[in-house]
């Protein structure tokens, strides 16, 4: 057994293995708790709608927190790239421009207003020089409030978009039955695996966590790869602005709010180390799935919503505990 | 110094200076190595040894001076610059990232990977088993390609960080302090992978402050003290126990007779 823990392999199967134990756990309280909500379907057609919004951004924070950073700000700017894109789609439409271009122009300034904000965060940590978990809380005060500045506390309403092809390849329902959203976040969970555990770019990330000063000497431009990597946060939070306020079809100005700590919950109950340089983007997946069909289990099996605060917080420090005990044995 | 000496020389490193904020690391340093060379360049802590080959393998950037490899002026903006120039370097930390598998550890930086950007993980790992088993000798089945970093010993570790280094078939091999906090038989097998870089036709710098284990295997010495060279001397030119003698006095005096 110590002989196999010892290799990168055995160790990513043993965190795999318990995050699923987790999981599986879970969800069979959950059909012992009330079998008749868990055998149906609706309860997981409302899980596939409502998870992939912070599970998307979820994916994105891996990359920041294996780089050994942390970024506080995305659900702020989530909300204001997403108030970007609806504003912008209704300013189009109202000016006489067709739904359908119009979205794809307010999609991508969404989408440049999300690398903004990751180029400035970037920017922050790597020129100014100032730790990510500072730098990000003054972001995050800074889009949100860009957000009450510029809509004045008025949301805005996106039904005119509802009949563009792009309305349904964001948050339509395949076959009438897949929320398109759901999709979304599998493809982009294969996608980062790929990424994190195949590609240079993934293999650079978890080099600079472990070690920046050995990244560098081995020749890594580390603030390049922290750039992009606080710049794929930023547009993987707009995406994530978009689909969840496509879902309702109305732009909250309070859009993110909430998501902070649910996404970077599901981030640690997943099993990527706080420390950086380790991390694993199945466990985030699977994560995104535990946090986020909490709220809507316990409530199914007769407990009121006063107990998923608890129960959060049981799951956290339970699993935290699993992981902290393999990484002793290490 | 002519300009033909420099035509002569691997490397030639010519009035090196550099400072970090207020503290003159480098006051202006000439440093050579010839073809076919293992130069023991020794000194104290602080004398600024590593300071001086960080500037060569592109860590750092010169406040002053000139650098020369294979008679060509150049300048070293990046690690990857010095690198394609055919210099490879086991840094004193090692440089190695302990949380990851040895295979990671051996490509990073430069891995392989397809025009996309995707690794060639079989590649890489075939070619880390070869490292292993050829350069580094490792024989325990406890250690594979796919073990952690984080796992090995020190001499081991050590033998990654060197294997890595003689694997890109680089024409200088820096090494700063390998034989750190390494056991005698792992010290011994850190010389006898110098020697074989002496064999291979390949030059070296041989960093170190314990002049017992640099002697054996160095052609040349050059004694750096508090950012400049205080004495330079042939093997032929001085037995093991004069040039212990003389840095005892160096320490004492800051002179070198």
């Amino acid at each position: 057994m110590d002989m196999i823990a010892r290799t990168g392999r055995a160790r990513e199967l043993r965190l795999e293995l318990s995050i699923l134990g987790v999981f599986a756990g879970i969800f069979l309280l959950f059909l012992i708790g009330n079998p008749r909500t868990f055998t149906s379907f609706d309860i997981y057609y409302s899980f596939m709608s409502t998870i992939p919004f912070s599970g998307i951004m979820a994916l994105a924070i891996t990359l920041v927190i294996v780089s050994g950073e942390m970024d506080l700000s995305f659900p702020s700017i989530m909300g204001f790239s997403g108030w970007v894109f609806a504003k912008l789609s209704n300013v189009l439409i109202n000016s006489g421009t067709d739904p359908t271009l119009a979205i794809i122009i307010a999609t991508l300034c969404c989408f440049a207003t999300g690398l903004v904000g990751g180029a400035l965060n970037g920017s922050l940590v790597i020129t100014v020089r100032i730790p990510s978990l500072v730098a990000t809380i003054g972001t995050m005060f800074f889009w949100r409030g860009l957000v009450n500045v510029c809509g004045q506390g008025f949301g805005e309403t996106l039904v005119p978009v509802k009949e563009t092809f792009l309305f349904k390849a964001f948050v339509g329902r395949l076959g009438n039955t897949i929320p398109a959203q759901a999709i979304w976040f599998v493809f982009l969970a294969v996608i980062f695996w790929l990424i994190l555990k195949r590609h240079r770019f993934g293999t650079h990330v978890l080099i600079v966590g472990d070690n920046l000063e050995s990244a560098r000497m081995m020749g890594i431009r580390v603030h390049r790869v922290k750039l992009f990597v606080f710049m794929q946060m930023g547009f993987f939070a707009s995406l994530a602005g978009i689909l969840a306020s496509l879902e309702v079809t109305y732009l909250w100005p309070s859009l993110g709010e909430g998501y902070l700590l649910r996404t970077l919950a599901a981030v640690f109950v997943g099993g990527t180390s706080v420390f950086g340089g380790m991390g694993t983007i199945f466990g985030t997946f699977i994560g995104a799935i535990i946090i986020g069909s909490l709220e809507g289990g316990i409530v199914a099996i007769g407990l009121t919503g006063f107990w998923t605060q608890l129960i959060y917080g049981l799951i956290i420090v339970v699993s935290l505990s699993i992981y902290s005990y393999f990484r002793q044995r290490e | 110094m002519a300009d033909e000496d420099i035509g002569k020389k691997l490397v030639s490193m010519m009035d090196i200076q550099k400072s970090f904020g207020k503290v003159e690391v480098l006051k202006g340093v000439n440093f050579l190595v010839g073809y076919n060379e293992i130069v023991g360049l020794v000194g104290d802590n602080g004398a600024g040894k590593s300071t001086l080959i960080k500037i060569l393998t592109g860590v750092h950037q010169p406040d002053g001076g000139d650098i020369y490899f294979k008679g060509q002026k150049i300048t070293i903006h990046t690690v990857q610059k010095s690198r394609d120039l055919g210099i490879e370097t086991v840094y004193q930390e090692r440089a190695l990232s302990e949380q990851q598998t040895m295979w990671r550890n051996i490509f990073m930086g430069r891995e392989i990977t397809d025009r996309f950007g995707f690794l060639k993980i079989d590649n890489e790992k075939g070619e880390t088993d070869k490292i292993l088993r050829e350069q580094m000798g490792f024989t325990s089945k406890a250690i594979t390609t796919d073990s952690i970093v984080k796992s090995l010993s020190g001499g081991e570790k050590q033998g990654i960080a060197i294997g890595r280094a003689l694997y890109f078939n680089a024409d200088l091999i820096i090494l700063d302090e390998p034989t750190m906090g390494l056991s005698l038989a792992e010290t011994r097998k850190v010389l006898d992978f110098v020697r074989n870089i002496k064999e291979n036709g390949k030059s070296a710098i041989f960093i170190s402050h314990n002049i017992y284990y640099v002697y054996p295997v160095a052609d040349r010495f050059v004694i750096l003290d508090r950012g400049a060279i205080a004495g330079e001397f042939l093997k032929s030119e001085i037995s093991q126990d004069e040039l212990v003698e003389r840095m005892v006095i160096l320490a004492k005096t800051g002179k070198m007779e």
